[in-house]
């Protein structure tokens, strides 16, 4: 290598380098997020089965990016994209699921029609 | 074309104010060099071919509907295949035409020099979207061959779920293209946070450069959900996934949303880099420093987030409830705020200035004029009340003809003069490229201003036929009359406008480093400009600062007030 | 990331081999290429948001099919896979700690057994869509449910109470959002075998593992989905 860039700090002259303890600790978190997982879902909490999964699901997926990703280490823009992403993904859904869940009777009322006639 | 245009350009001075014999498209030689090139620049010109090459298609099928529709009654095609004529036409101008249009031809040429970098970030993915551009293209000719298309660029189901015409090789293609979009959005926001050069911050950058960023904000975010939705259309009629299909308990309403997350945001996709080559030719053709240069930079993003907060206006007589109606409706009226505040501020730039109707110039008057009617009329469309009356009749087609042709096209055509002699290196002849301006702002106003009577007395859209119509309303005859000739009369100005471009390659004067006295970095380099862009990274500074140029005569060129010489094929260095 | 181009054969001589003609420094490059890799994780997230929308209304406005389907899927096949992915993406991790350390066998090893979890993965899958084609569970347009009497995957139409209304659209969700993952899975174990050739001629070191380190965020994409996944599909009610 050239001296010129021998001389330049940055992520490839002195990467972030995750501490293999980290590691095994996040994939030992996520192995015991999945036990838990599959136990919540055996007790009947009605509504609260899907709030249960997917709050466990998201404490997950934050593991995931935080340090497999290495979001917690990099830059805050990456950080701020990932999160737009999500941001505007729950907008989609949102919005869509408001008029979807909106006009269903109508759908259901016709239905009944149908059949009626 | 390029070849030639190469090979034109070949024997060309090297004295400093004509083309220098070592430039892009001098560099390397053969077809090969051409398609499998890394060069930005040589990338944007093989778009440039293609995107004229589908532009010209899709407007001779816009040919042959207004053709049919000169008179009541079947005129030169069967029902049928008029819906096939309105559903390409559509669906070739807008994935192949108009997405693709001004980021992929003039942002791909001008982001790098702009921005003072020697390439995007990811050349090889420029490339593969330009592949992918291609093999779209290829899938929209199979789709013409093996049985056309009929649902509507919109590709609504139920009805593509059951006709036999070839949706999925159509779907396919706009499928691609999406992804060829996408590879365009990422390269230009890495482009824009990555390499900008020296002493160019946010708010340093040219506005163009803005509205390439906020058209790529939409491009990454909003297409991969047209991707998905195509991706179901096609499941759904390979192998009956029924998410669509009320047979199976699917909702043919949820593809709409699904629809118009992606396509409504898409229109900003054409619109918004547009409004970027604007406030770039108005600024240097006043003579002025843009007015209002961080609401410009601003209003762009805001467009791009906002745009995706308003797609169910689209959808008012679709059966969506009241309640996401209104939502939408708000937030529609919304959005028009910030594309105002643009309008107000190139108002306030040409105010006082001094003013020089060069053709760009003439076609971001045009702009502004016919953007005007455009966004004015879609306030009459984002109204709930209005809208139930005036919803798929002429009215919509329009509007959003105004705003597409007289828009994103008229911007398309300034930007491409504005660069023209840094693409090619050569001058267009000024009389007929003024011309040309003329008879296309004049072709697109008989065109469409018509359809606004039409539509809001009445007439539907997409209809073969009108003879049932003409009883209570014998008028709408000789409205689609003109409305048929306003169309040739554009197709005789396109031609006027290709034919001075095409002559110029040809026969054109060489073009000096700086023809409009713009202070962006671009004309800093030699027209047309070496392959490397810039021999030393530039140092950037105000890129409005335009009155630091003034006109030279002996070069047909403008050159910095201090200098003692002209720029050469090197950049100047910084000023501040 | 990307060499030079042919007709920059000659590059000045203090360029590095790995820096391409128009970035200025191995650091802007790297940050370009990363920026540009979470750009691409965002256009997946909303790739998939697409599928994850369809699930949401149907899963609101039908419920009952959701919990009646449920059933029909192997939880324990699910969360087997489960643990292959979220291990599949510790040796993942592991692999870009090796390339930074410069550990050329590590990553080899890393990237040889994430490869294997990847395959694995696939294997379980597969097994699942065969048991599900041979009971006729497919997606609507297909779904033809076989009756046989004793056979275990086909208790819960008795058990569950009546079969409700449209049961088919669960199945074309879970077959959408399964096959497209699997899709993922295939398209990123093709990269990492890509990668892992390339690691084992030695190409990668600390000053240059940028391929490794976005393969990795490609694949921890791919189990974040996964992550969510498997209770949406599997592990619905009791």
């Amino acid at each position: 290598m050239n001296h010129r860039l021998a001389a330049e700090p940055g992520p490839d002259r002195a990467p972030h380098v995750v501490p293999l303890g980290v590691l095994l600790a996040v994939f030992a978190a996520l192995i015991f997020l999945t036990c838990v997982t599959v136990w919540v879902a055996g007790i009947d909490l009605g509504e609260w089965n899907l709030f249960g999964a997917l709050a466990i699901a998201t404490v997950k997926a934050a593991l995931v990016a935080l340090y497999f990703m290495h979001l917690r280490y990099d830059s805050p823009f990456n950080a701020l994209l990932f999160v737009t992403g999500l941001a505007f993904l729950a907008l989609f859904l949102g919005l869509t699921l408001l008029d979807a869940v909106a006009y269903q009777p109508d759908i259901e009322t016709f239905r009944e029609a149908a059949k009626a006639r | 074309m390029s070849q030639t245009a190469a090979g034109a350009l070949t024997p060309e001075s090297a004295d400093g104010s004509g083309p220098p014999a070592d430039n892009y498209l001098t560099h390397a030689h053969g077809v090969r060099s051409w398609l499998f090139t890394l060069d930005h620049k040589r990338i944007a010109v093989m778009y440039l071919v293609g995107i004229l090459g589908s532009f010209v298609l899709g407007g001779v099928f816009a040919l042959l509907v207004r053709t049919e529709l000169i008179r009541p009654g079947p005129t030169i095609m069967s029902k049928d295949m008029y819906n096939h004529m309105f559903t390409l036409h559509g669906a070739v101008m807008i994935f192949l035409f108009i997405i693709p249009g001004i980021p992929a031809v003039l942002g791909n040429f001008a982001l790098p020099l702009l921005v003072g970098a020697k390439d995007v970030a990811f050349p090889r993915l420029n490339l593969a979207s330009l592949w992918l551009w291609m093999i779209g293209a290829v899938f929209f000719v199979v789709t013409l061959h093996v049985g056309g298309l009929d649902t509507g660029w919109t590709f609504y189901t139920p009805y593509s779920t059951e006709t036999p015409s070839a949706v999925i090789p159509a779907a396919l293609g706009a499928f691609v293209l999406g992804f060829s979009s996408i590879f365009t959005g990422i390269n230009f926001i890495a482009t824009i946070h990555k390499l900008r050069a020296p002493g160019m911050t946010w708010f340093k950058m040219p506005l163009f450069c803005w509205a390439l960023y906020a058209t790529a904000i939409i491009q990454v975010l909003a297409t991969p959900v047209l991707g998905i939705t195509i991706l179901l259309l096609a499941a759904e009629r390979v192998l009956e996934v029924g998410i669509f299909n009320p047979k199976w308990g699917g909702d043919p309403v949820l593809f709409q949303h699904f629809f118009w997350f992606y396509s409504h945001p898409a229109v900003y996709i054409m619109i918004l880099p547009g409004m970027g080559v604007i406030s770039e030719v108005v600024a240097v053709f006043s003579r002025k420093h843009i007015f209002g240069y961080r609401f410009i930079a601003y209003s762009s993003v805001a467009i791009a987030v906002w745009g995706f907060l308003v797609w169910g206006h689209h959808m008012f007589t679709s059966g969506m409830t009241p309640l996401a109606a209104m939502i939408f409706s708000a937030l529609t009226f919304s959005v028009s705020i910030p594309s105002a505040i643009k309008v107000f501020n190139w108002l306030a730039t040409m105010y006082k200035g001094s003013i020089s109707l060069a053709t760009p110039m003439c076609y971001a008057l045009a702009f502004l004029f016919l953007f005007g009617i455009g966004g004015l009329t879609g306030l009459f469309l984002g109204t709930l009340s209005t809208d139930v009356h005036l919803h798929d009749t002429y009215f919509v087609v329009a509007h959003f003809h105004y705003v597409m042709f007289g828009g994103a096209m008229i911007a398309f055509l300034a930007g491409l003069h504005y660069w023209w002699p840094k693409i090619t290196g050569r001058r267009y002849a000024e009389r007929w490229g003024q011309l040309g301006a003329l008879l296309t702002f004049l072709g697109v106003n008989l065109t469409f201003f018509p359809q606004f009577i039409l539509g809001s007395r009445g007439m539907p859209r997409r209809y073969y036929d009108y003879a049932g119509l003409l009883d209570r309303h014998p008028d709408f005859q000789q409205l689609h009359v003109l409305s048929s000739i306003g169309a040739y009369l554009t197709a005789v100005a396109i031609t006027v406008v290709l034919g001075t471009l095409i002559h110029s390659v040809f026969r054109g004067r060489p073009a000096p480093a700086n023809p409009w006295g713009g202070a962006t970095l671009e004309w800093q380099c030699a027209s047309p400009p070496p392959y490397d862009n810039f021999a030393s990274t530039p140092t950037a500074g105000d890129p409005y600062a335009v009155d630091e140029f003034e006109y030279d005569p002996a070069i047909d060129g403008y050159v910095r007030r201090s200098a003692p010489n002209p720029p050469g094929p090197c950049p100047v260095p910084s000023h501040d | 990331m990307t060499e030079p181009h042919a007709a920059l054969a000659a590059q000045p001589a203090d360029h590095p081999p790995h820096l391409a003609h128009h970035f200025d420094t191995l650091r802007q490059q790297f940050e370009a290429g990363k920026l540009g890799m979470w750009l691409f994780l965002v256009t997946e997230i909303l790739f998939f948001g697409g599928l994850f929308c369809a699930y949401a209304v149907y899963r609101a406005i039908h419920p009952e099919i959701f919990v009646f389907a449920h059933h029909y899927l192997d939880k324990n096949l699910g969360a087997v896979n489960t643990a292959v992915l979220i291990f599949s993406s510790l040796t993942m991790a592991w692999a870009v700690r090796c390339a930074q350390l410069n550990q050329r066998r590590g990553l080899v090893a890393c990237l040889a057994v994430t490869l294997v979890c990847a395959g694995v993965f696939l294997g379980v899958k597969y097994v699942e869509y065969s048991q599900k084609w041979q009971h006729g569970l497919l997606w609507a347009g297909w779904f033809k449910p076989v009756d046989e009497p004793g056979d275990p995957a086909n208790a819960p139409s008795g058990e569950h109470g009546e079969q409700p209304r449209d049961v088919g659209i669960f199945f074309s969700i879970y077959f959408l959002m399964t096959g497209l993952h699997g899709l993922h899975v295939v398209g990123g174990m093709g990269v990492i075998a890509w990668i892992l050739v390339l690691a084992a001629r030695g190409r990668f070191s600390s000053q240059y593992y940028a391929p490794v380190d976005f393969t990795a965020l490609y694949w921890h994409l791919v189990d974040l989905i996964w992550i969510f996944l498997f209770p949406l599909l599997y592990l619905i009610g009791p």
